[in-house]
């Protein structure tokens, strides 16, 4: 099997507190990888390491076998690494038409042409179409960003890191905050990911874990307290006694 | 219609040219006709005018602030003055493009301290720049006639052509033609996926660099083309008047400019040129009613529009006028306010 994203005895602190300690993961291509763990496990911090929006202090992060531990956020996105953020980074001024198109011309390579308009090339038109199509977003593709509902919102982050077309996704919390109501529409996207995609899950809701990764990663204090296959991870006393234990009390 | 060409169709809504947009130049254009004795305080709108539409490109567009501006208008105005006094460049048009490209060199050079950092580091840093080269300025006065300025400055025609004439005619014009092309060129810039980009990483540059978008290469690129606009905004000031002093450094140039596009508003190109022709009118307006204290309504005017919020005051200013097109046009061709923020 191949490895589509690995870290290799990565460390991060802030200040004297160790947020990731000699964390050694490995993502097989085309798995449905989570990674949870109880708040301020420091999740976050390892997505945000693995994007490359901070530096670790030490380790190696390798994207299908290439060392990227030093790439910028952008240089690592065109190698194929994307993901959705936990709170959402969209353009509130921007149209989700504007918003999926400049993540489509980039990566084609369009970005910096600076003379021709946007809208003009028809294989960027095709794809944004495609898109906002398949996100539920063609009839809101005018409004702008900040006037959408919530849950718009939400696919829209999605589609936007779909737009890179990326080898890896990492996802943030896909459903965090979304109503009920709107729930499905995400699950659903997420869930029709195709399977050569590889996804790394970042979740707080057991049900969507258990439902849709086929291998589990539990993070505690910043290091990893076990992984496996999820009824093995769901048995682990150790897990049961810091995280589900806690989940279930608070259920 | 196809979901994709619908797409296509959308996304160069914004780049189509609206009949208030013709209507604009062509009132530009026409004022060059109606008023043949105010050609000097109109050339000195569509200087002001460019030189505002170049903030407005990293302002507006790509949110880096700056209280310097005036460093690009200030090396532009001197190289202009230079090539023209020692007769190096003696064309116009060539000289204009000469005095632009370096104040772009000096705009991509000092690109770099400003991408760095955020406002009030940018604020400072653009402000440090445009004193230093002030002070630089005055001492080396033996290239830059120091306190005196650059004197005995003498214009050849246009494309060997068009002379500058005592009235200001050749001049309008000629800036009006500037004004015109780079506007052209903003224009088409700015709604490209190059400007596109611009406009993410100014809401979001956390998303912008998470979708590819190289960041800091963008930001250079803009401030170095704003550089250059400025530039032509300088030079156009020493080719059109026929000096060049220190005051073209000044933090009340780069600070007035600021107050032109809080009055225009960002983000749309139009800000800086209406901006421009309200400000100087305002300050005509003030300075002959009270001469001393037109400073007072002026700042007046300032802290009421924030205040206010322009888009409120241009709907009230606009409430009757819109009543009538209501009852002649339709409910649908009403003049909305432009969409900008800032």
């Amino acid at each position: 099997m191949t490895i589509a994203l690995e870290t290799q005895n990565l460390e991060k602190q802030f200040g004297g507190l160790r947020v990731t300690r000699d964390l050694s993961l490995k993502i097989e291509q085309g798995a449905r990888h989570a990674l949870i763990g109880p708040n301020g496990a420091g999740k976050t911090t390892v997505i945000n390491q693995l994007t490359g929006v901070l530096k670790p202090n030490s380790g190696r992060i390798l994207l299908e076998g290439q060392d990227i531990t030093d790439l910028p956020v952008h240089k690592r996105v065109l190698r194929g690494l994307s993901r959705t953020f936990q709170i959402n980074q969209l353009y509130p001024d921007l149209t989700p038409l504007e918003t999926i198109g400049l993540a489509v011309s980039e990566r084609l390579g369009h970005g910096g042409d600076w003379w021709r308009r946007m809208g003009t090339r028809n294989d960027v038109n095709d794809e944004i179409a495609d898109l906002l199509t398949r996100f539920h977003l063609l009839d809101v593709m005018n409004e702008e960003t900040v006037t959408l509902p919530y849950g718009k919102q939400r696919l829209l982050e999605i589609a936007v890191a779909i737009a890179a077309k990326p080898r890896v996704l990492l996802l943030d919390e896909p459903a965090a905050g979304v109503p009920e109501s709107e729930r499905h529409d995400i699950l659903a996207v997420v869930g029709s990911l195709p399977r050569d995609v590889t996804v790394l899950l970042i979740e707080h809701d057991m049900d969507l874990v258990f439902s849709f990764a086929d291998r589990i990663s539990v993070l505690v204090s910043g290091a990893l307290l076990t992984e496996g296959p999820p009824d093995q991870v769901a048995r682990d006393p150790q897990v049961k006694a810091v995280y589900l234990g806690e989940e279930a009390v608070n259920v | 219609m196809t979901a994709s060409s619908d797409v296509g169709y959308h996304a160069q809504r914004q780049a189509r040219w609206h009949y208030g947009e013709a209507a604009f130049w062509l009132v530009v254009l026409a004022c060059g006709f109606l008023f043949p004795t105010r050609y000097l305080i109109m050339t000195d709108i569509l200087r002001l005018a460019l030189f505002a539409m170049s903030l407005d490109l990293i302002l507006g567009y790509a949110g880096i602030v700056s209280l310097g501006h005036a460093a690009f208008f200030g090396v532009g105005a001197y190289a202009a003055g230079l090539l023209a006094l020692h007769g190096i460049i003696n064309e116009p048009v060539l000289a204009l493009i000469a005095a632009g490209l370096a104040a772009m060199v000096l705009g991509f050079a000092t690109s770099f301290l400003v991408i760095r950092g955020v406002d009030l580091t940018r604020l400072m840093v653009t402000l440090g720049i445009a004193l230093l080269l002030e002070a630089l300025a005055e001492r080396f006065s033996n290239i830059t006639g120091g306190t005196d300025g650059l004197q005995g400055i003498e214009m050849q025609p246009i494309l060997g052509e068009i002379p500058f004439d005592m009235f200001g005619k050749a001049g309008f014009f000629y800036s009006l033609t500037v004004l015109f092309v780079l506007f052209l060129l903003a224009r088409r810039i700015v709604h490209s996926p190059f400007g596109l980009s611009l406009r993410a990483i100014k809401n979001n540059p956390l998303r912008a660099a998470a979708i590819g978008i190289p960041v800091n290469r963008r930001l250079i690129a803009i401030y170095t083309l704003a550089a250059f606009y400025a530039g032509i905004a300088g030079a156009l000031f020493t080719q059109t008047t026929a000096i060049a002093s220190l005051d073209v450094f000044a933090f009340d140039r780069s600070a007035d400019l600021m107050l032109v596009l809080v009055i225009g508003g960002t983000g749309y190109l139009y800000g800086g040129l209406i901006g421009a022709v309200i400000f100087r009118i305002l300050q005509e307006v003030f300075s002959t009613i009270t001469p001393q204290y037109w400073q007072f309504w002026i700042g007046l005017v300032l802290v009421v529009i924030v205040l206010v919020g322009r888009q409120r005051l241009l709907r009230w200013v606009l409430y009757v006028p819109n009543l009538v097109i209501k009852q002649v046009a339709g409910r649908k061709a009403v003049v909305a306010a432009p969409e900008s923020d800032a």
